[in-house]
C-alpha cells in the first residue's frame, strides 16, 4: 500500500467523503433518500446499488414465484391452457385425497428414514474409522466421496442394473454363499422406495462422512487425553465427549439429507417400481405438469414441498445467523 | 495389549477396505459391462470380467450422447463461470460493505439454497415462456445463473470474511472506491475462492438433472444427464450401451473429482458449516 502518513491518509479520507456527499446531494432524489437512510451514501450506496440486480432475481425467482405457486394451487388451471378462475382450497382437497398422494407421504417416510438413517450411521462411521491415524488415509477418503462426484442420473442407471433380481446384488449374494437370497429390490411392492435409498446413500454417504471428519479433526487431542487420564474408555469417550461435540455436524446433516428426502427424483425417474409404489412428491409434481397438464394440482404439491422444506430450513437458517453475528 | 491393539487395528482396516469395496463396486459393474459386446451381456456373468473386450457399447453409447455430450459443456461452462462472477461480487459485499438489514438480507438469500425446485416450477415454465427462453439453452445458462447466485455468494463471502478489514481500509485510503478495492486489492487474492466456487458450479450444473429436463427437454438441445436417463428410461436390453453412456456422461465431473479433490473438499464444507 501506498501509505505516506497518518495525517495525510485521514485528509485524503475526509477529503474523499466530503467530495462523495457533494456529489450525491446534488440530486434531490439521491439527497432526500439520505436523509431517509443515512448510510446510504459514498461506496456503501454504489454495493447496495451493485446488489440490487441479484436482489431483484432472488426476489423474482425465489420469493416471487412460490407465492406465485401457491396462488397458482388455488385457481382452476387444469388443462395445457392457463385458467386464473379462483377455485379456493379445491385442489388441495383433491390433493389430499387423493390416493396417490397418500403413497407419496408414506414414501417420503420410509426414503426419509432409510435415507437419513443409512447417511448419517455409515457416513459417522467411517469418519470415525479414518480418523485413527490410517495409512493410506487420502485413498479411502477419496474413494468414499468418489460416488459424489457423479450425478443422480449415473447413480440410477447403475444401481438399476444391480437391482436386476435375476442378476446384480443378489447374483453376487448368492455366489458368496447366500444361496437362496432374492429380493425384488426397487420392484419390490412394498419396500421398493427404501431400495432407492440405498442408491441414493451410496451416492450422499461421502458428503456426510467429510463433514463429520472435519468436525473429528477439530476435536483437539487433549480432550481426548483428558478423558482417557479420567478413565474413559473409548466406548465412553464417544458416547460422553465426542458425540456431544459433533452435534452441530449432526444437525447440519439431518438437514441435508432431510431436504434430499423432500425432493427426490432424478433417481426415481430411472428406478421407480410398479405403479405408485415408489412415488414421491417431486414425481408427482412432475407427471402433474408434464403428462397431465393439470398445473393448479402440480402447484399445490410444489407448495407443499416448499413447507415441508420450511420445517428444515428455518431452524438451519437461525443457526447460521446466530453464527455469523457471533 | 499387543495382540488386542493389533487385533483394533486390523478390524479398522478390514472395514474401511469393505466399506470402500461398496463405493467403488457400481463403478466396477459399470466399467466391466460398458466393455462387453452384446453377445457378451449375461445376467449370469455380470461380476465377470468381459471375455473380449469390446469398444462397440462404448462407441453406440458415444453415438447417441455426443450431442448432449456437447450441449452440457456449452452450458455448464458459461454459467460456472458468470455465476462465479456474480457470487464473487455478492460475497465482496455482504463481508465488506456492511448496510443495515444487510445480514437478513444474506439468510434470504440463502434461503434459494435449500429450495426444492419443485416449488417454482410452474412460474419459471411460465416466465421463460413469456420472454422467449423457454426450450432455449440461453434460457437454461440464465435459470442456472440465477439460482447460483446463494450458494455463490456464500462461498466468497465466507472467504472474503477471512480477509483483514485492514486491507480494505488500506485501499480506501489509497482512494480506492467500491470498484477499485475489488478490482486491485480482492480480486488478485480471489483465486483459490474462484477455484472452489467454479469446480463447485461446473459439478453442480453439469450434474443437474430436473432443471435441464424441464427447460431444455428437447432431445436434440437436452444435457447429457437427461439424455442419459432417456437411454435408461427406454427399458433397452443393451446394458453395455447404457453403462457406457453413463460413464460418458460421468467423466468430466470425476477427472475434475480425481485432478482437484481438494478443492472440491474445501467446496464441500463451505457450503454447509460456514455462516
Amino acid at each position: 500500500m501506498r501509505l505516506k502518513s497518518p495525517g495525510l491518509a485521514n485528509k485524503a479520507m475526509s477529503h474523499s467523503t466530503q467530495q462523495g456527499e457533494r456529489g450525491f446531494a446534488a440530486s434531490p432524489i439521491l439527497s432526500a433518500l439520505r436523509k431517509r437512510l443515512p448510510w446510504f451514501h459514498g461506496d456503501t450506496a454504489i454495493a447496495f446499488l451493485v446488489l440490487i440486480p441479484s436482489i431483484v432475481a432472488v426476489a423474482i425467482f425465489i420469493y416471487g414465484f412460490i407465492l406465485w405457486t401457491g396462488y397458482v394451487s388455488l385457481v382452476k388451471w387444469d388443462t395445457a391452457i392457463e385458467d386464473y378462475t379462483f377455485v379456493g382450497l379445491r385442489n388441495w382437497i383433491q390433493l389430499f385425497t387423493m390416493e396417490r398422494f397418500h403413497w407419496d407421504l408414506r414414501s417420503l417416510v420410509l426414503y426419509a428414514l432409510g435415507f437419513m438413517s443409512q447417511c448419517i450411521i455409515f457416513g459417522f462411521l467411517i469418519a470415525v474409522l479414518l480418523d485413527q491415524k490410517i495409512k493410506g488415509e487420502a485413498l479411502f477418503r477419496t474413494i468414499v466421496i468418489f460416488p459424489f462426484a457423479v450425478s443422480s442420473v449415473v447413480t440410477g442407471v447403475a444401481w438399476r442394473w444391480l437391482m436386476q433380481p435375476t442378476t446384480g446384488i443378489n447374483l453376487l449374494l448368492q455366489k458368496i454363499g447366500f444361496e437362496n437370497f432374492y429380493f425384488e429390490w426397487n420392484a419390490n411392492p412394498k419396500w421398493g422406495i427404501l431400495a432407492i435409498s440405498v442408491a441414493a446413500a451410496w451416492q450422499f454417504t461421502g458428503y456426510i462422512m467429510a463433514l463429520y471428519l472435519a468436525a473429528l479433526r477439530g476435536i483437539p487431542d487433549e480432550l481426548r487425553e483428558a478423558a482417557r487420564v479420567d478413565g474413559a474408555g473409548t466406548w465412553g469417550l464417544y458416547r460422553r465427549i465426542i458425540i456431544p461435540l459433533l452435534r452441530p455436524v449432526t444437525f447440519t446433516a439431518v438437514v441435508l439429507t432431510g431436504m434430499g428426502s423432500i425432493r427426490v427424483f432424478d433417481l426415481v425417474t430411472i428406478l421407480r417400481g410398479p405403479a405408485f409404489t415408489t412415488d414421491t412428491l417431486a414425481f408427482h409434481m412432475y407427471q402433474s405438469i408434464f403428462g397431465l397438464y393439470r398445473f393448479s394440482l402440480a402447484a399445490a404439491v410444489g407448495f407443499f414441498m416448499v413447507f415441508l422444506s420450511s420445517f428444515l430450513v428455518a431452524p438451519y437458517l437461525h443457526s447460521m445467523n446466530l453464527e455469523a453475528e457471533q | 495389549m499387543k495382540t488386542r491393539q493389533l487385533l483394533s487395528r486390523s478390524a479398522i482396516y478390514f472395514f474401511l477396505i469393505v466399506f470402500c469395496l461398496f463405493y467403488l463396486l457400481p463403478f466396477y459393474v459399470m466399467f466391466i459391462t460398458g466393455l462387453k459386446p452384446y453377445e457378451d451381456l449375461n445376467v449370469t456373468r455380470m461380476w465377470d470380467l468381459p471375455k473380449t473386450v469390446s469398444l462397440d457399447g462404448i462407441r453406440e453409447a458415444w453415438n447417441r450422447v455426443a450431442p448432449n455430450f456437447r450441449n452440457s459443456i456449452v452450458i455448464t461452462i458459461p454459467a460456472a463461470i458468470i455465476s462465479s462472477f456474480i457470487g464473487s461480487i455478492n460475497g465482496y459485499i455482504f463481508a465488506k460493505w456492511r448496510f443495515p438489514g444487510s445480514n437478513t438480507l444474506f439468510i434470504l438469500f440463502l434461503v434459494g439454497m435449500f429450495l426444492p425446485y419443485q416449488g417454482i416450477l410452474v412460474p419459471l415454465v411460465r416466465t421463460l415462456q413469456a420472454v422467449g427462453l423457454y426450450g432455449k439453452t440461453l434460457g437454461l445458462i440464465m435459470v442456472h445463473c440465477i439460482f447460483g447466485i446463494p450458494i455463490t455468494a456464500l462461498l466468497f463471502r465466507s472467504y472474503y470474511a477471512g480477509i483483514p478489514d485492514e486491507l480494505v481500509d488500506a485501499g480506501k485510503i489509497d482512494g480506492c472506491g467500491f470498484f477499485g478495492i475489488y478490482r486491485w486489492i480482492l480480486l488478485p487474492i480471489s483465486m483459490p475462492s474462484f477455484a472452489v466456487v467454479l469446480l463447485w458450479q461446473f459439478t453442480n450444473i453439469w450434474n443437474d438433472f430436473l432443471i435441464g429436463l424441464v427447460v431444455l427437454s428437447s432431445p436434440r438441445l437436452a444435457p447429457v444427464n437427461v439424455a442419459v436417463q432417456n437411454i435408461a428410461g427406454s427399458w433397452s436390453v443393451e446394458w453395455n450401451v447404457q453403462m457406457s453412456a453413463a460413464l460418458i456422461a460421468a467423466l468430466p465431473t470425476i477427472v475434475v473429482y480425481l485432478a482437484l479433490g481438494k478443492l472440491f473438499m474445501r467446496g464441500l464444507l463451505a457450503g454447509s458449516l460456514k455462516g
